[in-house]
């Protein structure tokens, strides 16, 4: 069936199942930023933002997300341009194998867009259904802190 | 400020380094936040096929009949491997060196199952979907065996036997008896052991447990098998040890090893799970059959039941010490569970003594046997920590049940015990990785500074021994630890350098990064040496057409192995330069050095670059390139003293950490923030393991909680008040002074916490995990 919504701020219209995922659908079209770690919705590796809000794509069947918003991690920066929550996570090593990291990012982008001078508990509140193997949370932690500041303004944009 | 700022400071101004020691960002990162990297899955090819496992639902059993014909039929199905259609060659999946200390108890498929999870068949289709049909309509009919779930029961005559094939055998001479489900069995001792505790009233004498884990590495096990244009086969992996891989494909499926080439994408985690050769060959073998592209990966059930685990352990610890506090004597006997495979079964039991004995190191006598048993279970594996985990918890419960019956402080019954630089442990000699051990001398040891600092840190002389009746007890407990760098005699990695027309050089490595940030740390090492800025270091790593040999990511050796590759190619580099400076600025190449991108003689410098050109270009052309290889004699320790303050709830036995402190000696760390990275994430991994992470097995042998909403890790709410202290020493055997990080510190949460626990409540727990049930029922019965 075909499928119409809007992607990293582009309409896209793709051909998908219906009992397709939409992690599939965004790998199948190339972006392979949304990783899969487990399928059941337990790990966040596949969270991307619907209509603003982080969701794990491994729960969305395909013809649900018809005339959504869905911003992956592509959406919010690159290597080149990247958002000052990824340069955040690199400064602060929160990135070790970076598998969990998209979603990560993108649960912290959520929190940040609504609530940009987040408490700790806030933060692990946002965070806790993304799991991280490598890092033990502390300087993701120390990132997102990191990055509220950056956003708020409250030190120099140093990109 | 972030704790221990000042580290990088102190050791530039010790060390004069300009690139080693400073916190510089992991070169890859800024690819995998912005999701551009690429891990193994992250490809498609053209024309791919997808493959799926089909597992066993029972723990022993011959399969009496196997059919595919309804599988064949789904629309779909290309190819389907069953034991009937598979070559049988015996190895192991330890993926170790060559010859394998692990026992070759393995064929690709067989026609015995020996654990729920053991792999039947795999079914590759056009789509996962008709994958997944075709491994529906298998039929298989199973004909029960007697199963063995108790590593004891399967050790004791009459037991059913697990391994009766005749092709299991050891490749390297030490014991092995399939016949009694004895896949390995260790022994040393030195001195007067039984005089010792006969004549000693100081005694001590507990049994311990610890259990089975998975990695749990976010992303799972997954391999893409296809053919390049001249029909070699190409295996990119999510693999801890590319090399072994080549070289044990190529032995499973009889094929040269030039047939054969291992790509090691950006890889989504290890831990040990991906030290083991599962997927590759089944992959590998359906791409030759097929000639086409195909995926296989294991999903998040597969990989708890049908990878690889910890080796649950059974230990008892005998100890004597003396009314002064000198403990005169251990003797630790252990039993391991191997699960149905033998991987890393020896080695496992080995270092459980090996990486933990030596820590107390003033006794007259020390012994150590551990037996590993085959069960019906789950195969063990390689598991960060590998055996100091289990060992480590022991004799640090030990320890503070020893300092209590003395009455004085644990911290100075460890000041007084501990190894120090200058010292050997017999230990050393009698424990080596299948074969003796090799003797090494204590070069570099910050135990006692971080037994200090962490004291200091947690606050334990105002919260030690603050027991109170309250239904919330807090305390503190404290846990002594080392692992090693390497293994002697055994690892070997290499290094090679080319320099480019702009003096920026490629560094290829077969070291293998999975996500530790080693690309960082080897690219730090070689620009430090070369005296260039980071960003002219470009890494390549882990491709066995293209770079060097590497044994692998494994036994904590790639900062200090791999590293000291990267340290010897940069000088042989450094020498290339110097021999065409020379030529240029027409000085002896004994006046020259590098400084800054140049090499310096007394009257003039030329830059790297204006070598490259030359040399590239103008003038007697050639590449210049820097070429070494390094192997070690020694494994040098790094040491931790850990730190953690609970929180029991006596009306439930719910246990909170609620801060934990991590002093570790690592020598230099080349990367201050990636050291600590590593540290924070063992400790957080070792409180999830110590806590709430464990195998929950019904009667059949079958896991009941085989997904993240059963078998819990960590999630940022589990984060205590963390902290890690960076106490610098200078290991002189290792580049730049380093010595390795990453295991060190999975080691010390289940002791630190079954510590503080007693700390809080006088009540000692001896069997991990500390779920609140097992705490609840311990104390309920005091």
């Amino acid at each position: 069936m075909k499928i119409a919504f809007t992607l990293n701020g582009a309409a896209v219209e793709t051909d998908a199942h219906p009992g397709a995922r939409l992690v599939d659908v965004l790998r199948m079209l190339g972006l392979m930023g949304t990783k899969y770690g487990c399928g059941t919705g337990e790990c966040g590796a596949c969270v991307v933002l619907v209509d603003g809000k982080p969701m794990n794509s491994c729960l969305i069947l395909a013809p649900h997300i018809e005339g959504h918003e869905v911003i992956t991690i592509e959406g919010i920066g690159t290597p080149l341009n990247p958002h000052p929550i990824q340069e955040e996570f690199v400064k602060a090593g929160a990135v070790q194998c970076g598998f969990c990291t998209p979603g990560m990012i993108l649960a912290a982008y959520a929190l940040l867009m609504n609530t940009p001078d987040p408490t700790q508990e806030e933060i692990v509140s946002a965070l806790d259904g993304n799991l991280c193997r490598c890092t033990g949370y502390v300087k993701i932690v120390e990132a997102v802190h990191a990055a509220a500041r950056r956003l708020r303004g409250d030190i120099d944009d140093e990109s | 400020m972030p704790p221990h700022e000042d580290y990088a400071e102190t050791l530039m101004m010790s060390r004069n380094t300009h690139i080693v020691g400073k916190r510089v960002d992991k070169i890859d990162s800024l690819g995998l936040a912005t999701g551009r990297a690429y891990f193994t899955d992250d490809i498609y090819i053209h024309d791919m096929l997808h493959a799926r496992l089909l597992t066993s639902p029972i723990a022993h059993a011959r399969i009496s009949h196997l059919d595919t014909a309804s599988a064949e039929c789904v629309p779909g199905v290309v190819h389907i491997l069953t034991h009937e259609n598979v070559p049988h060659i015996p190895y192991t999946t330890a993926g170790q060196g060559f010859p394998e200390p692990s026992p070759y108890d393995t064929i690709l498929l067989d026609s015995k199952v020996r654990y729920i999870g053991d792999i039947v068949a795999v079914v590759a289709a056009e789509t996962e979907e008709a994958a997944e049909e075709g491994i529906r309509k298998i039929n298989v009919e199973y004909g029960p065996l007697p199963a063995v779930f108790d590593p004891e029961d399967a050790l004791a005559p009459g037991a059913p036997i697990i391994h009766d094939e005749e092709y299991a055998k050891a490749v390297i001479p030490v014991p092995y008896h399939p016949e009694c489900n004895m896949a390995a069995d260790v022994y040393f001792s030195v001195g007067p052991v039984e005089q010792i505790w006969d004549e000693s009233s100081l005694q001590f004498d507990h049994a311990y447990s610890i259990h089975r884990a998975s990695h749990c590495a976010i992303e799972r096990h997954t391999v893409i098998a296809y053919l390049d244009p001249d029909g070699r086969l190409i295996i990119r992996s999510s693999t801890q040890v590319p090399f072994h891989a080549r070289r044990i494909v190529a032995h499973v499926l009889e094929e040269p090893v030039h047939r054969i080439r291992v790509i090691k994408p950006r890889i989504g985690g290890g831990f040990g799970g991906k030290q083991e050769i599962i997927l590759e060959p089944l992959a590998g073998l359906i791409s030759l059959r097929t000639e086409r592209p195909v995926r296989l990966g294991m999903t998040r059930n597969e990989v708890f039941t049908t990878s690889r685990t910890r080796h649950p352990q059974r230990l008892r610890l005998r100890s004597v010490v003396d009314p002064g506090g000198v403990v005169s004597m251990l003797d630790l006997d252990t039993v391991l569970d191997t699960g149905a495979n033998g991987s890393h079964a020896l080695t496992v039991a080995t270092n459980t003594g090996s990486k933990v004995l030596p820590l107390v190191n003033k006794v007259k006598a020390v012994r150590f046997r551990a037996r590993t048993a085959y069960t019906n279970l789950p195969p063990s594996g390689a598991y960060r920590g590998y055996g100091a985990t289990q060992g480590a918890f022991p004799l640090n419960v030990q320890m503070d049940v020893m300092a209590d019956a003395l009455k004085i402080d644990v911290l100075d019954l460890w000041r007084k015990n501990r190894i120090q630089t200058g010292e050997s442990s017999p230990v050393f000699e009698a424990l080596g990785e299948g074969t003796e051990g090799v003797s090494m001398e204590i070069r570099s040891c910050g135990l006692d500074t971080c037994i200090s600092r962490g004291a200091e840190a947690i606050g334990w002389k105002s919260k030690r021994r603050k027991r109170s009746d309250d239904r919330f007890a807090r305390g503190v407990g404290m846990a002594a630890l080392m692992q090693g760098s390497s293994i002697p005699r055994i690892d070997m990695a290499a290094a090679s350098l080319k320099l480019n027309d702009d003096g920026s050089v490629n560094l290829l490595v077969g070291a293998t990064d999975l996500g530790t940030g080693s690309d960082t740390i080897l690219a730090q090492i070689a620009a430090e040496s070369l005296t260039i800025p980071l960003r002219k270091v470009i890494v390549y790593s882990s491709d066995t057409d293209i770079t060097p040999f590497d044994t692998g990511a494994y036994a904590s050796s790639t900062t200090y192995l791999s590293g000291e590759a990267v340290r010897r190619a940069s000088e042989d580099l450094s020498r290339n330069l110097k021999r065409v400076a020379a030529e240029m600025i027409n000085e002896p190449i004994a006046a020259l050095r590098l400084k800054d991108g140049h090499v310096a003689g007394n009257e003039r410098s030329v830059s790297f670059s204006a070598i490259a050109l030359r040399s590239l270009y103008q003038e007697s052309q050639e590449q210049l390139c820097g070429n070494a290889s390094a192997y070690s004699e020694q494994s040098p320790p790094p040491f931790a003293a850990h730190f953690s303050e609970v929180e029991v709830d006596r009306e439930t036995g719910v246990i909170t950490v609620i801060s934990y402190v991590a002093a570790v000696d690592c020598g230099v760390a080349i990367n201050p923030s990636l050291a600590e990275g590593q540290t924070e994430g063992a400790v957080i991994n070792g409180i999830g393991y110590a806590l709430f992470e464990e195998y929950l097995m019904d009667p059949n042998g079958r896991m009941r909680n085989d997904s993240f909403v059963g078998y819990r890790i960590p999630s940022i709410r589990d984060l205590p008040a963390m902290k890690t202290i960076l106490v610098p020493t200078y290991e002189p055997t290792g580049p730049y002074g380093a010595k390795s990080i990453s295991e060190i510190s999975i080691n010390g949460p289940v002791p630190a916490i079954s510590n503080a626990v007693f700390d809080a409540t006088g009540v000692r727990l001896y069997h991990a995990p500390f779920t609140a049930d097992r705490v609840w029922k311990a104390l309920s019965a005091t």
